[in-house]
């Protein structure tokens, strides 16, 4: 089991750029809710499918065999449907739920083998969460509440408070500082949560479907709120989502779930123009390709007939940024790469990749 | 065709059970008929039991002062315990009448208001009235005892057990247990170990109450949002900084309430503890009572209900106010406070000058009046004068119902009993049930109460007949009407902050000490939260489905029996559950009043030197009762929500 691990391991960093140490590195993880979990390690069981498990364990696999790295500095997201495990998965990155079995490394720590005393350090430092229901403290104003953190890890009153000040500010609360929690929409309850995560400086933040109860406009803007503060702040961010368009939206690296493992890896490009199966391609069949592909996607070879004078474009354009260069022009555009011309596009294949949204359902 | 053949399938296990049904109870019947009189269980004065729990009292008198246990135990719990309600009852005397009534005063404006302050000053003042100031520091002496060291175990076992899936575990049965215990069950083994008097009535009552502390606080951890203690805990606070900066805080109306009931709790165990020499109004009670003095009683009553109403809303209000946002003042709130300060250092030098002043600790006689006079005068005037009324209800009842049924109970073999219920518990809650029910009967035959177990049992099903049909029907009143609600909840709030004992007095003005005296009483104790449960099960059914049932053309009737009363089922289930736990409370009470049997065993016990024993085994037998009758309703209760689970 170990040879084939590592290799999948090398093959997934060999496809993203190589050299950078990753921030957060999971190897093998698995998550077992059950009886069977104690004594599973190395067990031919872990062979079954989820189904014949819980059959013969009567214990249930959340969580099975999962290994990604986490880049700094990047939004990493997962992506799933209920019941994928997505949500079992980040709470297994913190310890909020035990994993059973693999390595989760921070910075190149196994989180895993934190004692109670590290761990809370580790919690209180490091990395913090955002949830789905906010779990705000009803009886606290929202600076304290932001301030939460800061208070059980023991910083002193005025720089806590000074800092809670600060991060309201930062997610646009400053008027509602000394509110309770119940007298805000559930947008400005989310920015609590975000300002309260941000309040201890963490390396690495957490989101658990953090807008899913929100308004689809309010979802908007919140996700639009994510990606300032990350431009602003620059933290690692690992983001769980059934909302795909979220997921491309945000993700600088996507995984997709499913019954528990990794169905597919990749950048928004590679999972909306490659789907690995044919559950991830009835994911991606209702995506607007022409917003998420690059003309790469698309292009053709040359053939002898082609006029080869048309307009330049860069691989990495686009398609729907060349729709109205396409629009004005007869000629195909030629796609260039350092000099070299790696191919051509014409309306055709643009037209094709707008119209492809839909076109299957 | 393909939906007629698995119709059939579907109903074929019913039409078995229905028929196998039948012929059970044919059989019974026939069974019943042939074999009438004999193998029955006839009173035996000399049971084992009896004579063991004699010796075993023996024993325990004999080595009280050598055996380490008892010493060390029972004797050390006793003194702590007498401790400190002789200290408690010192100071409720000792702060004397007008500083009692400006505290409450104070505690009123702080808590509530104007009007909570007048009910708290008006109450107080009228316990004085009544001629029974001292009888009711007394009780709230001993009460204020019991509460707090009840919530001092209660409490913390409560936060373990609302945070450890394993102490509730080990928790639950022991409450649940606990739970359906009547008051009158713990009063025989406290005096066994901790002798009569008022150590060992705090005990009891502490004990009674103290389930309703844990549940009530587990249950306000419990509610605490995960996603909350999650946060915290994904903050990195530790365990303790999760329970007091988050699960406690967000529990503390929970907590105000685990307070407010174990108050109400001990307060209605207080009193009954006069049977074990437990001082306070109880005792007045109990003597008016037995001599059928029922304008006597009426006075004593009347006191408890007051102490009862003031404690119940000036610690209801405070529960509420805990919620109330720190910067929301205005001004009203502001003065209320100044009064109440005010109000607080006049009580504490009232207090302060009583230590010196002795005649300020009684309540001058000068002013006083009492109802006994002119209740009693009534009393017997409407037992004369309504006799024809009276007594026609009361004989139709005793020999049209009450009487058959006892003798068939008594009458019947009594494994026959035995079979026909623990077949009944089968039906309703599977073998388990089943095997509990035979268990308990067969423990009280054991016990040498056999006939005076079926008469009370008798009383109970009565009782449970009655209150159920009473219940179910106002309480359906009550959820199709507005108004009926309304006019309903003031009267079931004062209801169901009255204690038990209060309950036999207007049963007993109208009937003279009998059984039915007794069932009604039971009734009345009973009905309120029936009402409440039933009213509340056909209310919380969701808009969706009667909006569902209306647009579909159903007219009121048809969404009461098709949607309504059908998904309240839990909550009717529920409500026989609790009707049928209080109706044995109260029936085993009345046999202060006249309904004899198990009752009555059990407050001879205490008199009765010679019948220690069988007081003892009678508390026990009404545990049994009461573990069969509740088995019997929760074995319903669960089978009705693992069919609604696998419907849904």
């Amino acid at each position: 089991m170990a040879l084939p691990e590592v290799e999948r391991v090398q093959t997934a960093q060999a496809d993203r750029a190589t050299g950078v140490e990753p921030t957060i590195a999971v190897r093998g993880l698995w998550k077992i809710f059950g009886p069977a979990e104690a004594k599973i390690a190395g067990s031919p069981l872990l062979e079954l499918s989820n189904a014949e498990f819980r059959l013969q364990t009567g214990s249930t696999i959340a969580v099975r065999d999962v290994s990604f790295d986490v880049r700094p500095g990047e939004v990493f997201v997962v992506m799933g449907l209920s019941g994928s495990g997505k949500s079992t998965l980040v709470r297994c990155l913190t310890r909020l739920i035990e994993p059973s079995l693999g390595q989760v490394l921070l910075d190149g720590e196994d989180i895993r083998a934190a004692d109670a005393e590290r761990l809370r350090e580790l919690r209180r430092r490091r990395f913090s969460m955002v949830f789905q229901n906010f779990g705000l403290l009803p009886h606290r104003r929202v600076i304290d509440n932001v301030a939460f953190g800061l208070e059980i890890r023991g910083d002193a009153r005025e720089p806590r408070l000074a800092r809670a000040r600060e991060m309201c500010e930062l997610v646009g609360l400053a008027a509602f500082m000394d509110s309770y929690p119940d007298q805000l929409s559930g947008g400005q309850q989310q920015r609590v949560g975000l300002a309260r995560a941000l309040a201890g400086d963490p390396e690495v933040m957490f989101f658990d479907e953090p807008f899913s109860a929100l308004d689809p406009l309010i979802r908007r803007d919140m996700q639009n709120e994510v990606i300032r503060l990350h431009h602003e702040v620059g933290k690692t961010m690992v983001f769980i989502t059934h909302d795909l368009a979220e997921a491309l939206k945000l993700g600088d690296h996507i995984v997709i779930m499913r019954d528990g493992r990794i169905v597919q890896a990749g950048s928004p490009e590679e999972v909306v123009g490659a789907p690995a199966d044919d559950y991830v391609a009835d994911f991606v069949q209702d995506v607007a390709k022409a917003n998420i592909l690059t003309l790469r996607w698309i292009m053709r070879p040359a053939r002898p007939d082609d006029a080869l004078d048309g307009p330049e474009f860069p691989p990495t354009t686009i398609i729907r940024d060349a729709v109205h260069v396409a629009a004005q022009t007869e000629k195909p555009i030629r796609v260039v790469d350092g000099g070299a011309t790696l191919g051509l596009v014409d309306r055709r294949q643009i037209l094709g990749s707008i119209a492809e949204r839909g076109a299957r359902g | 065709m393909a939906a007629s053949a698995t119709s059939a399938v579907r109903a074929a296990p019913t039409i078995s059970r229905r028929t196998l049904v039948t012929l059970l109870c044919l059989s019974v019947v026939v069974l019943f008929v042939v074999f009438r009189g004999q193998g029955t269980l006839p009173r035996d004065e000399g049971a084992a039991s009896f004579q063991f729990f004699n010796g075993v009292r023996d024993w325990v008198s004999d080595n009280r002062l050598t055996n380490p246990f008892l010493v060390v135990f029972a004797g050390a719990t006793r003194a702590i315990i007498a401790a400190l309600v002789d200290t408690s009852i010192v100071i409720a005397h000792g702060i004397g009448w007008p500083g009692a009534v400006l505290l409450a005063g104070a505690a009123g404006l702080a808590a509530g208001g104007r009007r909570l302050a007048l009910l708290g000053v008006t109450g107080f003042l009228s316990l004085g009235v009544l001629g029974l100031w001292s009888e009711s520091m007394d009780t709230i002496g001993l009460t204020f005892a019991a509460v707090v060291s009840s919530l001092l175990i209660g409490v913390p076992l409560g936060i373990a057990a609302g945070r450890s899936d394993r102490v509730r575990q080990v928790i639950s049965p022991v409450l649940d247990l606990m739970q359906i215990m009547p008051s009158f069950a713990y009063l025989a083994p406290m005096t066994l170990l901790f002798l009569i008097g008022a150590p060992s009535a705090t005990i009891a009552t502490l004990i009674y109450a103290m389930p309703a502390a844990i549940r009530i606080t587990a249950l306000g951890i419990r509610g605490v949002s995960a996603t909350t203690v999650e946060a915290a805990v994904s903050l990195g606070s530790t365990s303790r900084q999760t329970l007091f900066k988050v699960q406690l805080p967000l529990a503390r109306k929970m907590l105000a309430l685990a307070v407010n009931q174990t108050i109400m709790l001990a307060l209605g165990m207080a009193v009954v503890t006069a049977l074990i020499d437990g001082p306070g109004l109880g005792k007045t009670i109990i003597k008016a009572l037995t001599h059928n003095d029922v304008g006597s009683a009426v006075d004593a009553g009347l006191a408890i209900v007051i102490i009862a109403i003031v404690l119940d809303r000036l610690t209801e209000h405070a529960a509420n106010r805990v919620d109330a946002r720190p910067n929301a003042s205005d001004s009203a709130r502001a003065v209320n406070r100044r009064v109440a300060r005010v109000l607080l250092v006049a009580g504490l030098a009232a207090s302060l000058v009583s230590l010196f002043v002795v005649a300020l600790t009684e309540f001058p006689t000068e002013i006083g009046f009492s109802f006994a006079g002119p209740v009693n005068e009534i009393v017997g005037w409407v037992r004369i004068n309504l006799y024809f009324l009276t007594n026609p209800v009361k004989d139709a009842f005793s020999y049209g119902v009450i009487n058959p049924l006892e003798a068939i109970l008594t009458s019947a073999p009594w494994l026959l009993i035995v079979g026909t219920f623990a077949g009944l518990g089968v039906l309703v809650g599977g073998w388990r049930t089943g095997a509990i029910v035979s268990v308990c009967l067969v423990g009280i035959a054991g016990l040498g109460l056999w006939e005076d177990g079926m008469v009370t049992l008798t009383a109970s099903l009565v009782g449970v007949a009655l209150t159920l049909l009473i219940g179910v029907l106002i309480g359906i009143a009550a959820a199709r009407s507005e108004r009926t609600s309304a006019i309903l909840r003031p009267l079931l709030d004062t209801a169901q902050t009255m204690p038990s004992f209060v309950y036999l007095i207007p049963a007993l003005a109208l009937f003279s000490p009998t059984r039915f005296t007794a069932i009604l009483a039971a009734v009345i104790y009973a009905v309120p939260p029936v009402i409440r449960l039933v009213e509340a099960g056909i209310r919380s059914v969701p808009l969706a489905a009667i909006e569902a049932g209306v647009s579909s053309g159903a007219s009121p009737r048809q969404l009461l029996w098709k949607v309504q009363l059908p998904m309240a089922r839990r909550s009717l289930l529920l409500a026989a559950n609790q009707g049928i736990v209080m109706v044995l409370a109260m029936v085993v009470v009345g046999g202060l009043v006249g309904a004899g049997a198990l009752g009555y065993d059990v407050v001879a016990g205490f008199s009765q030197y010679e019948d220690f024993g069988k007081g003892l085994s009678a508390g026990i037998a009404i545990v049994l009762l009461g573990v069969m009758l509740d088995r019997i309703t929760q074995g319903a209760g669960e089978r009705s929500s693992a069919g609604s689970a696998r419907a849904g």
